[in-house]
């Protein structure tokens, strides 16, 4: 192929520099030294993952390319959660360049073939999907080619065909918002119905679940009765992929070919609209937007409320920074569900929320408090307001664990009608890994635009990583103690050493 | 209008900042109240690391600064009360209006909310944001986002305004109000401090210049004495200036 400027040779490789720079430049911050303990974090999470699927799969995956119908619909189950959440990443990834304004001018004003370089920037972006969703996928088809024979690896094919296929969908599912909405909306409805698709079939399932067998476990509904009644037939094309996985070749040309067309099809009607769909994105700081004036302006008050109100203004504002932050929150949907199935029962069964609950505080609040601590946008105008730096810091914590008692306070008042120690457990689990969290983003800190958000999980990894495993064993502890077991202890030690560690670990 | 009856608006003795290299050296620099002054220097002379350290973003290694006879370093609060910051790059919420941020503003300094709303909406009149008062200031030019910034700084009436390069990226027609506004606010009492790179500016605003370079205050005065200094009578400012910068290079 040619590698002349301006050919899509060029303009390709030109992508996948600027595609790996970016994704090293995020994976290491930028700091060379990083690359290295990455390096050995890949290698030592690649093991721990092999040893998870070992565990999950055992020795004896199914075998043969004629398995039973229950097999097929667990196979074909688990392929969609996993096309769901790379669905959801494909989405994102093409609203972020329709709306990364970036090189448009520089590309638009150039005597190139703007479809030319669309056409390319589509392609990376199904590349970039597929690159993101192989690494996760390898573990349980090594392990299932490694105890199953070399048949499985044909599964490594429907992966790369579920990339391609998903940036496709992804690629449609913007234009038509884009058509629909306009670009002003488009962009956080997009990042909405993509967090939503990634969410949608994992808390559907688990809704079946409830509903059928009043348990959280996504498998008890692939493997219920029910499904396996509603299920095509064993000869239909619905079972391609999940065939494909298990090494029928006929079945992974099949997918395979499908997935390609789905791209090539995306690519050729999507690459001309790209420049004038991303042109109208560009456009869109210039409309502006009217707030009604409140009747209560200009009304005493005192500076640390006023911090606070500036707080949740802001938040409020920015549908897409809620979209992001408030993600934790679609998750709570199925145990709330649970809530209102068992509502009045006094039953163990309720005792799995507690545990989640606390999780979601602890994510929700990371997320909250870097807004708030971290992304400030005029940074000198309150550090150059009368107050103590005490004081301002006090203001913006306040903040953070109100609209954490917003989202969390009601679930939690309806878990208290049922069980009244659970929600004493679920309060203080919330409270301290909001607490824990929050501490861990003061220890952390680094200014930063709002509007680099999804960055702030790279900017440090001591911290995302504390921030992570302290919400997981606060979980534990609550989860445990809302169990009545004197083993609640052992992750609460675990999580009070690890804000010890990310504490003495923090920049000076 | 300078006072000399009120302690001077700014004092500062031996300050000292270092990064890589000093950045302000043992700097002394005395702004009296009423006074219009532009600090002047090459790039990377110190002159926003001087006023970063004055308005509290950064902690000095040695010195004092003391704003209205309130020692800026023993009781930052008291003095940033009096004070206000503009600098050179807008820092406001895009997703708040001008008329939200100047009563966010108000807020934070704490003045009574009656008179902070007649000021800003003096502001906003003065300033020609009326007909975007209630917008959100995300689609906002970046000449209209430093108006902005601007009224926040003014909006508490403080004594002291300290400006990094405020016009930078106006145009004319901003410049022009911004300027205005800062000389009505002298003519009131103020005191001003301002960089800037626009010589001209310097020349027909201030009443006293002031040439860092290296960290190091190296010449101060009116123009005049500025001229008298250079040893260049009937010339311009940018002249006085290059010949005291080149001065000062060649003898490092």
């Amino acid at each position: 192929m040619s590698t002349a400027p301006a050919s899509l040779a060029w303009f390709a490789r030109h992508e996948l520099t600027l595609s790996w720079r970016e994704w090293l430049s995020m994976m290491t911050g930028g700091r060379r030294r990083r690359g290295i303990a990455i390096a050995v974090a890949v290698i030592v999470l690649a093991v721990v993952m092999h040893l998870l699927a070992y565990h999950m799969i055992g020795d004896s995956p199914p075998s043969g390319i004629d398995p039973d119908r229950a097999t097929l619909i667990l196979v074909t189950g688990s392929a969609l959660l996993s096309w769901s959440l790379t669905l959801s990443q494909a989405m994102e990834m093409v609203t972020r360049a329709f709306y990364a304004r970036a090189d448009l001018d520089l590309v638009l004003s150039s005597p190139a073939s703007a479809r030319r370089v669309f056409a390319v920037r589509i392609a990376t972006i199904a590349l970039s999907t597929t690159a993101l969703a192989v690494p996760l996928a390898a573990p349980f088809i090594n392990v299932l080619a490694w105890s199953g024979g070399p048949r499985w690896l044909g599964a490594y094919g429907v992966v790369v065909a579920m990339g391609l296929a998903a940036s496709a969908v992804a690629m449609a599912l913007t234009v038509a918002l884009f058509r629909t909405l306009g670009p002003r909306r488009t962009r956080f409805v997009a990042q909405v119905v993509a967090a939503v698709v990634g969410a949608v079939f994992v808390i559907g399932v688990q809704a079946v679940a409830i509903l059928s067998t009043n348990t959280l476990s996504r498998f008890a509904a692939l493997q219920s009765d029910m499904l396996k009644r509603l299920a095509p037939g064993n000869d239909s094309v619905f079972w391609w992929p999940a065939r494909a996985i298990m090494g029928d070749v006929p079945a992974l040309l099949g997918v395979i070919g499908a997935s390609v067309v789905m791209l090539g099809a995306a690519i050729y009607f999507f690459s001309r609209r790209f420049a004038q769909h991303a042109t109208a994105a560009a456009g869109i700081s210039a409309t502006s937007i009217r707030q009604r004036r409140r009747a209560d302006a200009f009304r005493p008050t005192t500076p640390a409320r006023m911090l606070r109100r500036k707080e949740w203004t802001l938040l409020r504002r920015d549908p897409w920074l809620v979209s992001q932050t408030l993600m934790q929150v679609l998750y709570l949907l199925p145990p709330a569900l649970m809530l209102w199935r068992n509502f009045g029962d006094h039953g163990d069964t309720l005792v799995v929320l507690v545990p989640v609950f606390v999780m979601a505080a602890g994510q929700l609040a990371g997320g909250l408090a870097w807004l708030a601590v971290s992304g400030e946008d005029a940074p000198d105008l309150v550090a150059t307001a009368p107050i103590t730096s005490r004081n301002i810091l006090r203001a913006k914590l306040e903040a953070v664990i109100g609209a954490i008692a917003m989202v969390l306070s009601p679930v939690v008042a309806v878990l208290a009608l049922s069980s009244l120690y659970y929600a004493l457990v679920a309060s203080a689990g919330i409270l301290t890994a909001a607490a824990s969290a929050t501490l861990i983003q003061l220890w952390f800190r680094k200014q930063a635009k709002r509007s680099q958000f999804r960055r702030r999980q790279t900017s440090s990894r001591v911290a995302t990583f504390a921030e992570a495993f302290s919400s997981i064993s606060w979980a534990a502890t609550a989860g445990l103690a809302a169990a009545e077991t004197w083993f609640a202890l052992a992750p609460a030690v675990l999580a009070l050493g690890l804000l010890a560690l990310a504490r003495a670990l923090r920049p000076r | 209008m300078v006072n000399d009856r009120f302690p001077p608006a700014l004092q500062v003795r031996g300050l000292r900042k270092t990064f890589v290299r000093p950045a302000v050296d043992n700097l002394d620099l005395t702004i009296r109240a009423g006074e219009f002054y532009a600090l002047l220097g090459p790039n990377g002379a110190g002159k926003t690391t001087t006023l970063r350290l004055v308005v509290g973003l950064l902690q000095p290694e040695a010195g004092d600064v003391s704003v209205f006879g309130i020692d800026a370093l023993a009781d930052p609060v008291a003095a940033k009360k009096i004070m206000a910051w503009v600098s050179d790059e807008p820092m406001i919420y895009d997703k708040l209006t001008p008329y939200e941020y100047l009563e966010f503003v108000a807020g934070l300094w704490g003045i009574d909310a009656g008179d902070a709303k007649a000021s800003a909406e003096d502001l906003i009149g003065w300033l020609g944001l009326g007909p975007h008062a209630h917008e959100r200031c995300e689609s906002f030019s970046r000449g209209m986002k430093q108006k902005v910034a601007l009224a926040g700084a003014l909006v508490h009436n403080p004594r002291l305004i300290i400006l990094d390069e405020p016009l930078t990226g106006l145009d004319a027609g901003s410049a022009r109000q911004v300027k205005d506004v800062l000389l009505a606010r002298v003519r009131a009492g103020g005191t001003v401090l301002m960089t800037t790179h626009i010589l001209e500016v310097a020349e027909r605003m201030a009443e006293r210049i002031g040439v860092i370079a290296a960290g190091r205050l190296i010449a101060e005065g009116t123009l005049d004495e500025l001229r008298i200094k250079a040893g260049r009578r009937d010339t311009s400012l940018e002249d006085i200036f290059l010949t005291l910068v080149g001065e000062q290079a060649a003898a490092a």
